[in-house]
């Protein structure tokens, strides 16, 4: 079996800071990490390969340095890790990213054999968009399986798996057929430590690092801002609201005697839900 | 790499940013594309509350590019009725319909198929949907298959004045949001989250025209079945987005046993409880409990936020709350920005006091007669 994993290198955005004068992202010195949701999938695509045999690819499309979160996935256990960096793919959307991740995937598919299953995470913690998946499900014109919950059932020799997916009322239970494509929840699983050989294994081994024409994408004006319908017309600061807030008196009193006056505010702006906190409460 | 990560460069001056190729030549064979859709998210028989939020946005769309405003409903034979009914109520000039059983329940290949057939037969200039897993699963695709731009997540759509879709959603890291442009394709997609937009007034009796479509979708061809559905039980689950009062807590809570005070207060409240996205992280919380960017959008009557700075992140999912009241020790902190009623003081001393006197004043009003 085999399974392409699709990450991406994302800054730690717990520790992004903004300039307070200049209101601009300080990215300087900024740590990367794996996008988080990715773990989801990447351990769920290793505990596949555990069951089922068969190898596991990592691959990403970013800048050289991506190498990293590359090489930690192998020392979590991924088999084999493939870069995609050039410099036409520098300012991609979501369209133009799924572009080029699907001629990656089939060259990987080349070299390495056609994966069974795909995954993506579920979104990154940058773009943001949950739009990379489909968008590489739809190019490759595999099913696609979003927000999954749990995969119920694998059967490669019947090429099916069941999954329970995530929906707005409920959960789905699905049927469908291999290959597809999937992305995991968060909280489906923890990534596992990686064991001492994997991680031995991850610092020596070669990442597989290809450029645009290496990896075979037929055309460059579908790559980077070129391809990209979307334009980042306006950056700015939202606007502060035209007051502050009204600031409560706290100097020399109680936590009861500042709450009532919280209290005293709330009644006065919200007339009327106190009234109806009441009623919800008495059951009506 | 992405659409809402502005390059490093455009990134830098904080305002008045513009890109080179920011000039609209809309190529001969979309200038046809005309009018305004909102998808109607219906499944398993109800619409999700957040297909009538865009109604309203796509009202204000459509009137200021003086175009018709169309639903677009898809669902079981004889499953849209009240969708339809409902729409009008909520300003559709006319209903897109596509009745077919393999409509019933939501799957990505007859939706996708459904949508794009449909897109391509009456061409809008904008299509709008929920950024719900419905909306997010579906937009995608159908963005992908259309070729055309799909900006996700906005809290703010506008036309500007050569007519283009201006999106505006907040981008990565900091204290910033980014305009986003589908200049040269149509249609211009893009999906917002629920409780973005306040509920339209729904106006009972109204009617308009209604075009049916059929789509050919055998469910021999369909591979992805629906084997069964597991409704979530009513019962503690969190409904943040449509609660009436929200407390939360964030970093300022310090620990997650601090944190039950922000629990204590919901309760007493017969509210719901949530918090920042680090204590997500921190597994303070669980994640349908974060609120923000990344987690719910809140529209309560009064939220309650303890010890949580108000990065633009959280700030986006909270601004449509009626009264926001803050509690932070640092008079700077960003939240006072945007709150209403602000209190400079340790909220681990001011929620206690808050969940007592709320207590005593509940349990009094309880005690008088109910006539009052
Ligand atoms: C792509 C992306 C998406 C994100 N999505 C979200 C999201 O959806 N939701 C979200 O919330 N965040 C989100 N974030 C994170 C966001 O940027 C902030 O990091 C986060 O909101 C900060 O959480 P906080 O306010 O709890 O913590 P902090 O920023 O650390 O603030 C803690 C506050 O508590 C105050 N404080 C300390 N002690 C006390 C006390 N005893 N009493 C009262 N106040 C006290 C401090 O003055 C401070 O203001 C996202 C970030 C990124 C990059
Ligand atoms: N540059 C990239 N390289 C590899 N995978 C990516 C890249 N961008 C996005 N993805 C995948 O697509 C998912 C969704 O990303 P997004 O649409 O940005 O939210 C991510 O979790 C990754 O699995």
């Amino acid at each position: 079996m085999h399974i392409v994993v699709c990450i991406k290198q994302v800054p730690d955005s717990a520790q992004i800071r903004v300039h307070p004068v200049t209101n601009t992202i300080m990215r300087q010195g900024v740590p990367t990490i794996i996008n988080p949701y990715d773990l989801f999938s990447l351990e769920e695509a290793l505990r596949l390969r555990d069951r089922f045999g068969g190898e596991v690819t990592v691959v990403t499309m970013g800048p050289p340095m991506a190498d990293a979160s590359l090489r930690k996935c192998l020392t979590y256990g991924a088999d084999r890790a493939v870069l995609l960096t050039d410099r036409f793919f520098a300012g991609s959307d979501t369209l133009a990213t799924s572009y080029a991740l699907s001629y990656l995937i089939k060259k990987v598919a080349q070299e390495w054999g056609e994966p069974d299953i795909i995954f993506c995470g579920k979104q990154t913690i940058d773009g943001d968009t949950a739009q990379v998946g489909p968008g590489i499900a739809k190019r490759l014109n595999l099913l696609q399986l979003t927000y999954v919950a749990k995969i119920d059932e694998f059967d490669l020799a019947a090429r099916e798996i069941v999954i329970h997916r995530r929906a707005e009322g409920g959960i789905q239970i699905l049927k469908t057929k291999l290959p597809c494509l999937v992305t995991m929840l968060e909280g489906t699983n923890d990534m596992r430590r990686g064991s001492i050989e994997d991680a031995l294994r991850g610092a020596r081994s070669e990442i597989v690092t290809w450029n645009a024409a290496e990896a075979g994408i037929p055309d460059l004006a579908l790559c980077g801002l070129k391809g990209s319908p979307t334009i980042v017309k306006k950056v700015f600061a939202p606007s502060p609201r035209a007051e502050k807030a009204f600031q409560i008196e706290v100097q020399g009193k109680t936590p009861a005697e500042i709450s009532d006056a919280v209290i005293g505010e709330i009644n006065q702006r919200q007339p009327g839900l106190e009234q109806d906190i009441q009623k919800m409460a008495a059951g009506f | 790499m992405n659409q809402k990560a502005p390059p490093a460069k455009a990134a830098a001056p904080a305002a008045g940013n513009s890109r080179a190729n920011t000039k609209k030549e809309l190529p001969e064979h979309l200038k046809s594309y005309k009018h305004v859709w909102v998808l109607i998210e219906l499944e398993r028989g109800v619409v999700h509350p957040v297909s009538w939020e865009l109604m309203g946005e796509g009202r204000k769309l459509a009137d200021k590019l003086k175009v018709d405003l169309a639903a677009v409903i898809l669902g079981a034979p004889g499953g849209t009725e009240d969708a339809i009914k409902d729409s009008f109520g909520y300003g559709a000039d006319l209903c897109y319909v596509v009745e077919n059983p393999a409509l019933t329940d939501y799957r990505n290949e007859p939706y996708t198929t459904a949508m794009t057939e449909l897109v391509n037969k009456y061409q809008p200039e904008i299509l709008l949907m929920g950024a719900t897993n419905l909306g997010r699963d579906l937009a995608g695709s159908v963005a992908t298959t259309l070729l055309t731009g799909l900006t996700a997540d906005c809290t703010e759509l506008d036309v500007d004045a050569d007519g283009s879709l201006a999106a505006t959603r907040p981008t990565f890291g900091g204290s910033l949001l980014c305009t986003i442009y589908t200049l040269n394709y149509r249609p211009q997609m893009a999906t917002m989250r629920p409780r973005v937009a306040p509920m339209p007034v729904y106006q009972a009796g109204k009617t308009g025209r209604i075009i049916r479509h059929e789509v050919a979708l055998p469910e021999e061809s369909i591979i992805t079945k629906v084997l069964s559905f597991l409704p979530d039980s009513a019962t503690g689950k969190a409904n943040l987005p449509y609660a009436d009062v929200v407390v939360a807590g964030g970093l300022g809570m310090q620990n997650a046993e601090n944190y039950q005070l922000v629990r204590d207060l919901a309760e007493v409240l017969g509210a719901e409880w949530g918090g920042s996205r680090p204590l997500v992280q921190k597994g303070w919380i669980p994640s349908d409990r974060q609120i923000g960017q990344t987690g719910k959008t809140i529209r309560p009557r009064l939220y309650i936020a303890a010890g949580i700075s108000g990065a633009i992140q959280h700030r986006v999912g909270v601004e449509g709350a009626d009264l926001i009241v803050a509690i932070n020790t640092d008079p700077n902190a960003p939240i006072f920005d945007f709150a209403h009623v602000g209190i400079v003081a340790d909220a681990t001393k001011i929620l206690p006091a808050l969940t007592e006197a709320f207590r005593k004043r509940l349990a009094l009003a309880a005690a008088r007669p109910a006539a009052e």
